[in-house]
Formats: structure tokens, C-alpha cells, sequence
């Protein structure tokens, strides 16, 4: 892969950071009077999630991580991986598993579109859309009339997620659900 | 539309170019008032600053021509002007700076630079706070040496060898803070690189809690043109002060060093360090050493307009102030 040079950061670029791929959410350029230049970045570990903090000296390098995002329907699981298509035309699949899904698992749904991300080639995470939309397919009776007013109750989807969702949702309907937030959005209807 | 005309507008408001004229008018207003000379010298340069950690745009012109330079600041040429008997004078130019680009830096601003003969550092540091009183400033000012800076916000004296003891230890627990704040091993830092760190990563950030104020009496490594003399507690110390508000840099003032053998020293130890960081040397401006002997004993300071409008104008960064930043040009 390249090298980076720090002039070169901006949030979004992925880089090697102790040996891990990272992706680089904030750069800032400080320098005192007449003293040295410096690059403070945070960056999130693609690999375990967590942010940091690293300085760097101005005109230092560091090597790029051939990480690369991509669009991929998913298709099934066999229990021990999970496979995704890319939506290229290529048919070229993928084997994702159950650490780099991890959470998302409860929103994978055949057939719908995630973006991959493959490290060196093989998929390191997976995200889902922000929106999904999904059928319920468990949750208590449905209260008529009771639109306005507030309250909810717990919804059991078909991927395995559970979100709150108003009174008045009833069992079998289509749902669309932020996946950011796990919150219910609105009916969809059919 | 593509990507490089889609941001053709400038980055500010009309509003924003009103404010600038006339925070301009009055800068300029301010020094009319006081009989200084307003003065415009050249920003494309045979020489340039030697600074180790200022880096400028080395232009070509023929083929066999020895390049030139877009200049960091117009000091030198100012220097002369103050030397060949010009009076009190400013200027208001264009300053470049290569590679450095962020919310508080753009490699192309403006600058406002003065210089006072007969004026002693604290003259200039008065005049300077009835500067910003006349712009509309109306925040605390205080002041504090660098050591005070560095005592009071993380409780370091940054002076190591103020008293002859444990100077070893001393200048470790400096170290492994700096890399403890900016997770630079301790093993790639020396003396003035923590002190950078510790200076940009909590120093500043502790200056924010007050409105305006500067920071005096530097180490003597950090010293430029600046005059180095002994402070009450015996630490070699360059006459120099620095003015932040909100905890950014806004302006660099000095007791101007006007001994040419003294300054001929500076210009070589700039390029000795250059070469070991491995950059190119700058060639000594022999005729601002030719100058120096002329030149009164002055205070001089550079300030850097679009940050002391944005901090005015309570704005958040300099994309917010210059019409056009980089990235836009």
C-alpha cells in the first residue's frame, strides 16, 4: 500500500496504526510560534471498534491499510459464516465471520444490500443501511385507537432484533427501523 | 458542474467582507493616529527566514537562477527600512507558509507587522492591548512567562536545569508527559519537541479558560531574532512574548536582537539544525546583517489579522474569514 504523508490526512483515510487498520475520523494541525508542527488525529480501530487519540510529527508518513468498502447482498449463513455477493455483476462472494458481523447480525436479511469491508481481501466488518425494513414477527395484541397517545411494547423481527414500537403496531406487519439507533421509524406499508 | 467549480462562491458571507474592510480601516486608522508610516515591501524574496520549523515556497525562475522565495513575514525587509532611519512603521501583507492548512492555519494569510523604536517589550505590549481594545475587544487581558504557563496548567518547569539538581530525572518526567499526551514514544523526543507537544497539547488548551493574554520570556532555544537575557531565576530566557486569546496564537512580538555577529550565529545554527532534520539551508541575508548595525534598538511584533477577525467576529475557523481559503484557489 502507499504511504500517507501527514499533509495528506483527512478524516475518512484509511491507515495503518499499530499495526491495526484504521480509519481516521478528525485531523487537526496545531503549531506553537516557532516550534514544531504536529497532526493530532483521532481515528477509529477498524478492527475493535475503539477510538484513539495519536499525534504525529508534520511531514511524518504512515502506511496505508488496503481496507475498501463495498456493496454486498447478503445470501445466507451455513451456522459458521456468513456469505455476501457483490452487487457488481461479478458474483464474486464473500465469507464473513460471525466477529465481523458481529451486531449486525441481528439485521441481516437475504437479499438486501450491506457494506462490506474488506481487509487485505477479506471482509473485517460489516454495516448495515441506516434503514431497514423488517416483519414482525412476534409481539403483544395491538390496542385500537390508541394512535395518539404515547406508551409501546417490545417487537420480536424476523432477523432476531427486538425494538420498541407503539401500541398500536400489530404482529406480521412491516416495520422500518434506524439500525443506528435500533428505534422504530414508522409502518410500511404494503 | 464538476468538483472544481462547484466551489466557486466564496467560503463567506458579503456580511464577512464588510467586517473585514473595516476591521482593516481601523488597523490601519490606529497607526495613522500614532504617526506610524504604513510601509509595503516585496513578498517575493532572494532570502528568506531560516527558522527550522517555517518552511516557504521556493519559487524557480530560469532554469540556472537561484530560486526565490515567498516570504513567511516582511522582517527583513522591515529591518532595513527601521536601519536606513524610516521611523516607527507597519505594514499589511500577504505571509506564506507552506504545508500548513487547518481550521487555524491557511498557507497563504494576512499579516500585520510593526515595529517601534526606543520601544521597550512592555511599550509594545501596551500598545498592542489598546490595538485591540480599538478593534472591539473587550475581554480580560493578563499576562504570564512561559515558565508560569507551564508550572500553573501542568505544574512542569520547563526550565530542567533551573536548579542544578536532578536535571536528568527532570528532564525524563518532562519527556514521558509529552509522550504520555501525544502517544509519541519517549525514545523519538528530545527537549524542544515535548516542549512543543506539552506547549500545543495542554498549555494551549489551559490558556482557553482566559480571554486574552500573553505569554513572556521564552526559552532561549525558541528565541529567533528575538534578544536572550537572564530572567529572576537564572534561566537564559529570549525577550519575546506571544498573545493568545481564547488560547489561540495571535501575535509574536520581540526585543529586536540587533547585533549582527549574534544574529550571523542564529542563521547558522537555523541551517545546522535544518540540515540534521534534513532540509535544505537558506542562505544567510547578508544584507540585513549589512543593515543590523544601523538598526535602533526596537520591539517589534507580527500579528496575524484573519485570526484576530475571526476570534472578533466570534468566529470558529479561518474557512470562516478568508474568502477564498485553500482548497478554493
Amino acid at each position: 500500500m502507499a504511504n500517507y504523508s501527514t499533509n495528506e490526512f483527512k478524516s475518512g483515510l484509511k491507515v495503518m496504526l499499530d499495526g491495526d487498520p484504521c480509519t481516521i475520523i478528525d485531523n487537526e494541525f496545531v503549531k506553537p510560534g516557532k516550534g514544531q508542527a504536529f497532526n493530532r488525529v483521532k481515528y477509529r480501530n477498524l478492527k475493535t471498534g475503539r477510538v484513539g487519540e495519536k499525534t504525529f510529527k508534520s511531514g511524518d508518513s504512515v502506511e496505508g491499510a488496503d481496507v475498501i468498502d463495498l456493496e454486498m447482498e447478503y445470501l445466507y449463513t451455513d451456522g459458521e459464516f456468513y456469505h455476501f455477493m457483490m452487487t457488481d455483476g461479478s458474483f464474486e462472494q464473500h465469507a464473513a465471520d460471525a466477529k465481523a458481523v458481529g451486531d449486525t447480525t441481528k439485521w441481516l436479511k437475504e437479499q438486501d444490500v450491506y457494506t462490506v469491508t474488506l481487509y487485505n481481501g477479506a471482509p473485517l466488518s460489516v454495516t448495515p443501511p441506516n434503514f431497514v425494513e423488517l416483519e414482525i414477527v412476534e409481539t403483544d395484541p395491538g390496542v385500537r385507537g390508541d394512535t395518539a397517545q404515547g406508551g409501546s411494547k417490545p417487537a420480536h423481527l424476523s432477523t432476531g432484533a427486538v425494538v420498541s414500537v407503539p401500541l398500536f403496531i400489530e404482529q406480521g406487519e412491516m416495520i422500518r427501523v434506524d439500525t443506528r439507533t435500533s428505534e422504530y421509524v414508522s409502518r410500511v406499508k404494503s | 458542474m464538476n468538483d472544481t467549480t462547484a466551489d466557486w462562491k466564496p467560503s463567506v458571507t458579503r456580511e464577512m467582507l464588510v467586517r473585514r474592510q473595516q476591521f482593516l480601516s481601523g488597523v490601519r486608522q490606529f497607526f495613522h493616529d500614532r504617526g506610524v508610516l504604513e510601509v509595503d515591501t516585496p513578498v517575493l524574496s532572494e532570502v528568506t527566514a531560516t527558522d527550522p520549523y517555517l518552511d516557504s515556497y521556493e519559487i524557480q525562475g530560469l532554469p540556472d537562477c537561484r530560486p526565490l522565495y515567498l516570504l513567511t513575514s516582511p522582517e527583513h525587509a522591515m529591518k532595513r527600512l527601521l536601519a536606513a532611519g524610516s521611523g516607527p512603521i507597519f505594514q499589511v501583507s500577504k505571509a506564506f507558509r507552506r504545508d500548513e492548512r487547518g481550521s487555524r492555519h491557511n498557507p497563504e494569510f494576512s499579516m500585520l507587522e510593526w515595529y517601534r523604536p526606543g520601544f521597550s517589550l512592555q511599550d509594545l505590549l501596551s500598545e498592542v492591548t489598546e490595538l485591540l481594545r480599538f478593534l472591539g475587544y473587550q475581554g480580560q487581558v493578563e499576562s504570564i512567562s512561559y515558565r508560569d504557563a507551564f508550572v500553573r496548567s501542568i505544574n512542569i518547569n520547563p526550565f530542567i536545569d533551573e536548579s542544578a539538581v536532578d536535571c536528568r530525572q527532570k528532564e525524563q518526567a518532562l519527556l514521558s508527559q509529552a509522550s504520555e499526551c501525544s502517544s509519541i514514544p519517549v525514545s523519538e523526543l528530545d527537549l524542544e519537541t515535548a516542549l512543543d507537544l506539552l506547549m500545543t497539547h495542554k498549555v494551549e488548551p489551559w490558556l482557553k479558560t482566559f480571554g486574552a493574554i500573553y505569554v513572556h520570556d521564552y526559552p532561549a532555544s525558541q528565541a529567533a531574532l528575538a534578544r536572550i537575557e537572564t530572567d529572576e531565576y537564572g534561566n537564559r530566557v529570549a525577550r519575546r512574548f506571544e498573545l493568545y486569546i481564547d488560547g489561540i496564537e495571535i501575535a509574536n512580538a520581540y526585543d529586536e536582537q540587533v547585533d549582527p555577529k549574534e544574529q550571523r550565529k542564529r542563521f547558522e545554527d537555523d541551517n545546522a539544525r535544518r540540515r540534521k532534520i534534513g532540509k535544505k539551508e537558506i542562505p544567510v541575508d547578508e544584507r540585513l546583517l549589512a543593515a543590523l548595525p544601523q538598526m535602533p534598538t526596537s520591539a517589534g511584533i507580527a500579528l496575524g489579522l484573519d485570526r484576530l477577525l475571526m476570534v472578533l467576529s466570534n468566529q470558529k475557523t479561518l474557512q470562516d474569514v478568508i474568502a477564498f481559503p485553500a482548497g478554493r484557489v
